[in-house]
């Protein structure tokens, strides 16, 4: 059939079975946009920032394994959208962004709104193109959304220029993509895979440490199989919350610079990893040569680069953990025994006796974490939660009851504050009957805050709590522990008027100081259908912990019941 | 862990931003590159990259990592056993001694390329430890300009 480059566009992800587009018009992607006024295949919602239309698609992958789409204009459009693509690159989300460019003839003349998009975006995308001729068009669409769900998942940038969505030719959508130099390996090596199943059995202390790909190769039953099949402990990264399900007593919880006593101590002290798709981030790892310090380590991960990268491991498999995990689970089938590992287990349990993941509640101020705590106990899985980035984010990881994977949607590998309300917006695109949360902090919420006026418009009702300790407050802590209470840029007592700003928006805000408030809101929040602001005034001085110092080893935490609180 | 040097070949698709892919790959992740050089394999729509680098050993081994997971990248090769050159031209007064240096070109492999009004130009090509003593040998001469041409490498 014949038509545009920019019907193309919008035949080709109709194709893909996008049912929501986030994006903002402008100069260069016009011709797009009046195809995309004409077609009804997709839904747009226009974001009122570049920035947020790529965290909303963002947002909408995470919680449904699809392929995120979203649309900006050149230039600033452009650069507004590289945040966007950063945060998915880092955690690997598969996302296609189509980004105007001026025309050809224009490229390399510093015209109006142009910018080099492949030349800036290349270190924060899993690829790139600037489609140089119209009969490319349908090819490098259709690699687009391949090269973004395959392999090791992340985000492509299509950059194109205006005469070419202005021109018209032939469209036949391929239906097969042929990259001969992209191949990526997906099962395993079988003698690798051999070897790793006789480590995990010779083993005395195995230990899964569950990192964000297990949730990308949604292999979260193989791994609670696994699990469950040889009674072996599992620690979660903060990506990969919910893979096992809170419930699960084998679950030790988070690990890393904020994670529990238990599973800190467990990484520490095992002797055999069994790494599914985690990346070994320093975050998580602390000191590296005090990381798993006793451990043989089995990596399993779609991307070689992963393997070996920070830490040695003795057992590499390159391979998508679903596939590679079938094969692991037959080879101990009627081998393992889970009497095998009852001392480790109960080891690990008296660690959690000696150390639980606590906070000091208080009636006279609202913790965050009682904050938390009690959404899990209203909702629970219910609710799909999204967290921007702080000591807010830490809390709900660590204190909310994860049901399942793709429940938690969070900025991991970038920490970009701002991301939590956009996820959300596109999270409820995908699940419009769950209810979704964003847990927010008083300064991440203003980053993204005039998506307000999208959530409204397009009645999209996503509840934000801010958590407000009039602080920036994941900075005010590590000031207050390393830098002796020197407060630089961090208070926040100037505030807005949260209420006000939502209702002026078309929201809801309701301000709340005490824990009958809060139930309050939250239940009338869930029953109107419209976008909420729960201001919840917390105790301003609330740390995370425990917490690793930054470089410390793993075992060298500070605990709640040591640290004084101010 | 001790810096090794390697010779990487990189065999790409002919497309416009390939080599500022791989380039920035280095400059992004902090390899160093001592010598790149790129040239399209004839009858190929493929070009091939050899780059000279050094790092520890897993440097090294994330470098060919990361190089294959560029989406235009066919091949990596670390080359081990392999034929290895490199080219240089160096221009000379006129007032030196021709034949010294037209003698010291053909040690290297080479001879001399042009001589002009006011200038002598010889050219050799040899591996990279012998260019290093060819480069030290030319000080005599007093080079007026010496053009370095990246590390070329096959397999043996
Ligand atoms: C875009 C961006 N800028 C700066 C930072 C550094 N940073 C990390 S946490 C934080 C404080 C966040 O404050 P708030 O949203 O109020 O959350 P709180 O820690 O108080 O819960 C800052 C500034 C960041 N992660 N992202
Ligand atoms: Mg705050």
């Amino acid at each position: 059939m014949k038509m545009n480059g920019a019907r193309m566009v919008c035949e080709a992800i109709i194709a893909e079975g996008t049912k929501t587009v986030f994006g903002y018009p402008g100069g260069a992607i016009m011709n797009v946009y009046d195809e995309i006024y004409k077609q009804d295949g997709f839904e747009h919602i226009l974001n009122r920032h570049e920035q947020a239309s790529v965290h909303a698609a963002d947002g909408y992958a995470r919680a449904t394994g699809e392929v995120g789409v979203a649309m900006v204009t050149s230039g600033p459009g452009f650069t507004n959208a590289v945040t966007g693509l950063a945060t998915a690159y880092m955690d690997s989300i598969p996302l296609v962004v189509i980004s105007g460019q001026v025309p050809l003839s224009l490229i390399g003349t510093d015209g109006f709104q142009e910018i080099d998009a492949v030349g800036i975006s290349r270190p924060c995308t899993k690829h790139n193109y600037l489609v140089r001729e119209l009969s490319e068009l349908p090819r490098i669409l259709k690699e687009a959304f391949h090269i973004a769900r395959s392999g090791r998942p992340g985000p492509v940038l299509v950059d194109i220029p205006k005469d070419i969505t202005a021109e018209i030719g032939e469209f036949v959508y391929p239906n097969s993509v042929n990259i001969p130099s992209y191949k990526p390996t997906t099962k395993g090596n079988k003698r690798q895979i051999d070897k790793a199943v006789e480590a995990i059995l010779k083993a005395k202390k195995p230990l899964l440490y569950i990192g964000g790909g297990a949730v990308l190769s949604n292999a979260s039953d193989l791994i609670r199989k696994l699990a469950l099949m040889g009674g072996i402990p599992a620690v979660e990264t903060l990506m990969a919350r919910g893979v096992m399900g809170d419930s699960n007593p084998l679950l030790q919880g988070m690990l890393g610079m904020h994670g529990n006593y238990s599973s800190n101590m467990a990484m520490s002290e095992t002797d055999l990893v069994i790494s599914l798709g985690a990346r070994f981030d320093d975050r998580v790892t602390g000191k590296l040569s005090e990381f798993a310090k006793y451990a043989d380590v089995i990596h399993i991960d779609i991307d070689p680069a992963n393997i070996s990268k920070l830490v040695d491991v003795d057992y590499p498999i390159v391979g998508d953990i679903t596939i590679v995990l079938e094969k692991i689970i037959a080879g101990l089938e009627d081998k393992i025994k889970p009497e095998r590992y009852s001392d480790w287990r109960d080891v690990l349990n008296r660690y959690n006796e000696l150390h639980p993941l606590t906070f000091q509640d208080s009636d006279d101020v609202i913790k965050p974490q009682w904050v938390v705590e009690r959404v899990g106990e209203l909702l629970g899985e219910k609710a799909i939660v999204t967290s921007d980035v702080g000591q807010h984010q830490m809390w709900t990881a660590q204190h909310y009851p994860f049901d399942r994977p793709r429940q938690w949607i969070n900025s991991g590998g970038l920490g970009t504050m701002g991301f939590g309300f956009p996820a959300a917006l596109g999270a409820k695109k995908g699940y419009p009957e769950k209810t979704v949360i964003n847990f927010t902090g008083d300064g991440s919420i203003l980053m993204n805050m005039q998506e307000l006026v999208t959530a409204s418009e397009y009645k999209i009702p996503v509840i934000n709590i801010i958590l407000n300790n009039h602080f920036l407050g994941m900075v005010r802590q590590w000031q207050s522990f390393f830098y002796d209470n020197r407060f630089a840029e961090t208070d926040l007592s100037y505030q807005p008027n949260f209420k006000a700003l939502a209702e002026s928006c078309g929201g809801i805000g309701y301000d709340v100081t005490t824990k009958e408030e809060f139930d309050k809101a939250l239940k009338d929040a869930i029953e109107k259908d419209r976008v909420t602001f729960i201001n919840v005034a917390i105790n301003r001085f609330e740390n995370v912990l425990p917490m690793v110092p930054a470089g410390g080893a793993l075992y060298n935490m500070i605990l709640a019941d040591q640290k004084e609180e101010k | 862990m001790a810096d090794v040097r390697r010779v990487i070949s990189i065999l790409v698709e002919n497309e416009s931003s390939v080599l500022s892919r791989v380039s920035g790959l280095f400059a992004g992740r902090g390899y160093n590159i001592e010598t790149l050089t790129v040239a399209p394999i004839p009858d190929t729509n493929r070009s091939r990259i050899t780059i000279v680098t050094k790092g520890s050993k897993r440097v090294i081994e994330q470098i060919t990592k990361q190089l294959h997971k560029l989406i235009p990248v066919y091949k990596v090769v670390e080359h081990d056993e392999m034929v290895e050159k490199e080219m240089i031209l160096a221009k000379f007064p006129i007032e030196e001694n021709l034949s010294d240096i037209q003698a010291l070109c053909q040690a290297y492999n080479g001879g001399i390329a042009n001589v002009g009004a006011d200038m002598i130009i010889g050219m050799v090509t040899d591996e990279p430890c012998r260019i290093k003593h060819f480069l030290e040998a030319t000080k005599r001469y007093n080079p007026i300009e010496v053009v370095r041409g990246g590390v070329v490498a096959i397999e043996r």
